[in-house]
């Protein structure tokens, strides 16, 4: 449909509808425990207000938000590192009683007048890490639980039985109520809740409602995403956008929550009772004029979203192909975005906040299902985005369709498409090597290309299907690995240098052979490869713009504090460097986007009323960075070692991926190795890669070496006590577990510089205790 | 519904004007109940070196599909109307008018515009404004951006 101004009663899907008794559903449900709370009023930006959910006691209670934590830990992510602090232990795991899992706001989150401000930030001990998770997320909840009066809803413990957790503005009322006959799949629970607890049978009262959801597939899996709902008044669906990584819909279908669900009463533009709404309004409109005028010469996200970037990526050899073994295909053209171009419903507000005109939030309407349960009937699937598209050329599906039947479904199960896609890609290798086949996986031929057997393993895995490869697959590539290696199927080496996770989680979609930062951005991570810490591709293999180690540890510092910020403040990264100023090139650090840069420094002082400069946020995020890191070490990881990734994503594994850029890879011998042309042509194929080989891994090492040097941290990664009081992060248990820690490395003479370095070499520091003196 | 089929859209006689802005401050009565003219006027009249430009919205409508909360929408008498009540004040229909007219006055969050009420035509001593009905058809347009351009 190209035709714009169409009244918003008389738009059309297409899709199949749905008649429901939601009254009676609602009426089955049981009340297992109520609290009233008093209308609150947003003080620029903060409710201060957090409100407390325990399901195993059925305490539900507000906690204040007091000056100290927004001093220390800002908003959003910080609040949530700060809560979890405060409830877990070093062994908690995530299916222990006193896990939590928090969504929080931020004080920005909620604003109308800037793209991007309507994130959630969700934290949870990881299923596939043992260590925190955070994951941003788009649609309503975040700026609603806000507007209702709390920065952060914080839930602990396990219900007995399927409940839903209800935060009525309206009634002022927080309710836990079971929920025995509503649908478990998000596409159909989120509609149901969505018109059970609307004020009126209008768009407009639906708008004001949002649920948070994960399907079948998140019980069954360590891949559980939350799925968060904003109403369309145009579809008249609830959409939703996936807070994906790390299991947390697998968490909250563990403490037995089906969906939870936040009401407001209204709202306007000026509820978070901004101190400066005037500057909030200019700066605000410049950045809707930028992208009405830019966007499309730059990235054309109104236009395709993040799917523009398969082109560009499948150009630079950084698209994943096959388990990450090429970065271009030829046939990669048939899932660029002018094929989803066509698909997309067009002229629509896609923003998942209101007032996001970069408007990335693509949909596909009427989509007729291929497949499973839903086979037959007209869906509306969000996306494909980028990384979805990636998974399937990771997976060899290279057919938009079955990319967007494989997004649907993984939606609606609740299950994460990035790690999704990225372990059935890997089980997909190892079954071309004959390691798994049809027998050891359960009768699926999980060959690349098989969009069937794909969608088949993920409707057993939300059927609860007991085969033992299922069993094992659906809870990610690092079980799976050590699965293979206890059968004794297949090489180790090769199982541990093509299983694409760091850290027990599954990587994201780009290929990072060729770029040693990124390759950092991917491994030096607090919560695993994922590319929301830093996206140094570019700047690093393209531009050639950080050269040397210190180069890349600058980088690698300044880029992951800068994109935690929006982590703390509620708001979307993309807004800020996917549109550019059109003179930013000419800047002193276009990769900065030094405009935008100010942009967010007028924005949190005209919501908050503070008066901080760029050099202030970065701090903010210094915080909150060395923070989740400390506790990663408290929970037992957060070191070297945990910081290791597989040399898939370093260089060539197999012969057949040497011999695909051969001449790339032969030239780096002669080039940075110092080989002889000669020798090279002399060499075998297996030699070389065993040169490589030794070569990236000791160049991932000094990367390393220079980032922890760069962050403060020991060269074992642990972030030093004499930093944290730096930082004015000075909690005295803390500080104490950091000190026990680095004596014990000290005593395992693990403070040591990971890399070897040659006489005319020189590593970060030629004092070891150089953290002493921080 | 029937749908709206005519607009009825400002004209501007510049020979005629002298810049005394009653228009500006008729409007500002109508919106804001003030008679300050300005930033509080959906109509402007501006001082070009020898005559004067006006500069008001023309129900064109392309702030239609911007809108997130269904605020915008074409009225039966054709006229695009912000429904203030419903409006999030996002800015987004202010940023994306291509001509600026889709107005904020310093006044309150939500953002205003023509209304095409007639109060400034009325207002003019010098007859330089008048109502002009247009076919809505001829005039629509829609932000709608073609991959590549």
């Amino acid at each position: 449909m190209v035709e714009g101004q169409i009244p918003i009663e008389e738009y059309k899907t297409g899709n199949t509808k749905h008649s429901w008794d939601t009254k009676k559903m609602r009426v089955a449900h049981k009340i297992l425990a109520e609290y009233g709370f008093k209308k609150g009023k947003i003080k620029r930006g903060y409710a201060n207000r957090i409100l407390y959910v325990n399901l195993s006691t059925g305490v539900i209670k507000e906690k204040p938000v007091t000056d100290e934590m927004k001093r220390k830990f800002t908003g959003g992510r910080g609040f949530g590192l700060k809560l979890l602090w405060d409830s877990i232990k070093p062994t908690t795991r995530w299916n222990s009683e006193e896990n939590e899992l928090i969504i929080t706001t931020g004080p920005l989150c909620g604003t109308t007048q800037y793209a991007g401000s309507g994130k959630s930030l969700c934290l949870t001990i990881s299923p596939s890490t043992d260590i925190i998770c955070d994951s941003n997320v788009g649609g309503f909840f975040g700026p609603y639980l806000k507007f209702v009066g709390f920065d952060a809803l914080e839930i602990q413990g396990k219900a007995k039985e399927d409940v839903i957790i209800v935060v009525d503005g309206e009634k002022r009322k927080v309710t836990v109520e079971t929920a025995p006959d509503e649908e478990t799949d998000s596409h159909l629970l989120n509609e149901q809740l969505t018109h059970m607890y609307a004020s009126e049978d209008t768009d407009k009262s639906r708008q004001k409602v949002s649920v948070v959801s994960a399907g079948r597939g998140a019980e069954h899996s360590f891949w559980g995403c939350l799925n968060f709902s904003f109403y369309d008044i145009r579809r008249k669906v609830p959409r939703m956008k996936q807070a994906g990584r790390g299991g947390l819909g697998t968490v909250l279908r563990d403490k037995k929550i089906k969906a939870i669900v936040a009401k407001v009463e209204r709202f306007d533009g000026v509820s978070n009772n901004p101190a400066d709404p005037l500057t909030l309004v200019k700066v605000g409109t410049k950045l809707h004029q930028e992208i009405r005028d830019l966007d499309r010469y730059q990235c054309n996200m109104r236009t395709v979203g993040t799917s523009h970037l398969v082109e560009i990526m499948d150009e630079y050899d950084l698209l994943p192909i096959e388990n990450y073994r090429f970065g271009s295909f030829p046939k990669a053209s048939k899932i660029y975005s002018p094929h989803f171009y066509k698909l997309f419903t067009k002229v629509i507000p896609d923003g998942c906040w209101h007032g996001c005109t970069m408007a990335c939030a693509k949909t596909v309407d009427g989509f007729t299902v291929l497949t499973g349960p839903y086979r037959g009937q007209k869906v509306t699937v969000d996306g494909p985005e980028y990384e979805t598209i990636g998974c399937g050329s990771n997976m060899g599906l290279l057919d938009p369709l079955w990319i967007l039947e494989f997004n649907f479904y993984c939606d609606t199960y609740g299950l994460d498409t990035i790690s999704t896609g990225t372990a059935i890609a890997f089980y997909m290798e190892m079954y071309e090597y004959g390691i798994l086949n049809k027998e050891r996986c359960n009768d699926l031929e999980l060959c690349f290309s098989n969009a069937e057997a794909a969608l088949e393993f993920i409707h057993r895995i939300a059927r609860g299907d007991k085969g033992e490869f299922i069993q094992v697959a659906s809870k990610g590539v690092r079980r799976v690995k050590d699965w293979l290696i206890k059968k004794g199927w297949g090489d180790r080496q090769l199982i541990e240098d093509t299983g694409m996770e760091s850290k027990g989680l599954e990587y994201s979609e780009y290929v990072t052979k060729e770029s040693l930062a990124m390759q950092g951005g991917y491994g030096l991570t607090l919560k695993g490869p994922q590319h929301d810490e830093a996206w140094l591709i570019f700047m690093d293999m393209v531009n050639n713009a950080i050269p040397t180690f210190e180069d890349k540890a600058e980088a690698l510092h300044y880029f992951p504090m800068w994109r935690t910020w929006f982590g703390l403040n509620g708001l979307c990264k993309l807004p800020w460097n996917d549109v550019e100023p059109s003179n930013n090139a000419e800047t002193d650090e276009p990769a900065k986007v030094p405009e935008h840069v100010q942009n967010y420094v007028d924005f949190q002082n005209a919501v908050t009323g503070w008066n901080v400069d760029k050099e202030e946020l970065i701090l903010q995020s210094e915080r909150c960075y060395n923070w989740q890191r400390a506790m990663n070490v408290w929970l037992g990881k957060g070191c070297r070692k945990d910081d290791w990734i597989p040399y898939r994503s370093m260089g060539p594994v197999t012969e057949m991926e040497y011999v695909s850029r051969k001449e790339r890879y032969d030239e780096q011998l002669v080039d940075k190795l110092g080989l002889s042309e000669k020798d090279v042509e002399k060499m075998d194929t297996k030699e070389k890669m065993k040169i490589l080989y030794e070569y990236r891994r000791d160049q991932y090492q000094k990367l390393a070496d220079a980032v922890y040097y760069r962050r403060g941290w020991t060269p074992n990664g642990v972030p030093t006590p004499q930093k944290m009081k730096q930082l004015e992060m000075d909690d005295p248990k803390m500080l104490t577990m950091l000190q026990k820690k680095i004596d014990e490395d000290e005593k395992a003479g693990l403070n040591v510089w990971g890399g070897r370095y040659r006489s005319d070499e020189k590593p970060p520091s030629d004092d070891l205790k150089y953290w002493e003196k921080w | 519904m029937q749908k709206a089929r005519y607009v009825k859209i400002l004209k501007f006689y510049p020979e005629k004007c002298t810049g005394c802005l009653e228009c500006e401050k008729a409007c500002s009565q109508i919106h804001f109940k003030t008679k300050d003219g300005g930033d509080k006027s959906a109509i402007m009249i501006i001082k070009k070196n020898n005559g004067y430009q006006m500069h008001v919205c023309d129900q064109r409508g392309l702030c239609l599909d911007m809108c997130p909360v269904g605020a915008l929408t074409r009225r039966k008498n054709g006229v695009v109307w912000l429904d203030k009540d419903i409006c999030v004040g996002c800015q987004a229909c202010v940023g994306f008018c291509p001509i600026g007219a889709m107005r904020k006055s310093e006044a309150r969050i939500e953002p205003f515009k023509c209304i095409s009420c007639g109060s400034c035509v009325r207002a003019c001593p010098e007859n330089a404004l008048e109502l002009v009905e247009k076919t809505i058809d001829d005039i629509k347009e829609v932000v709608y951006h073609k991959q590549g351009v």
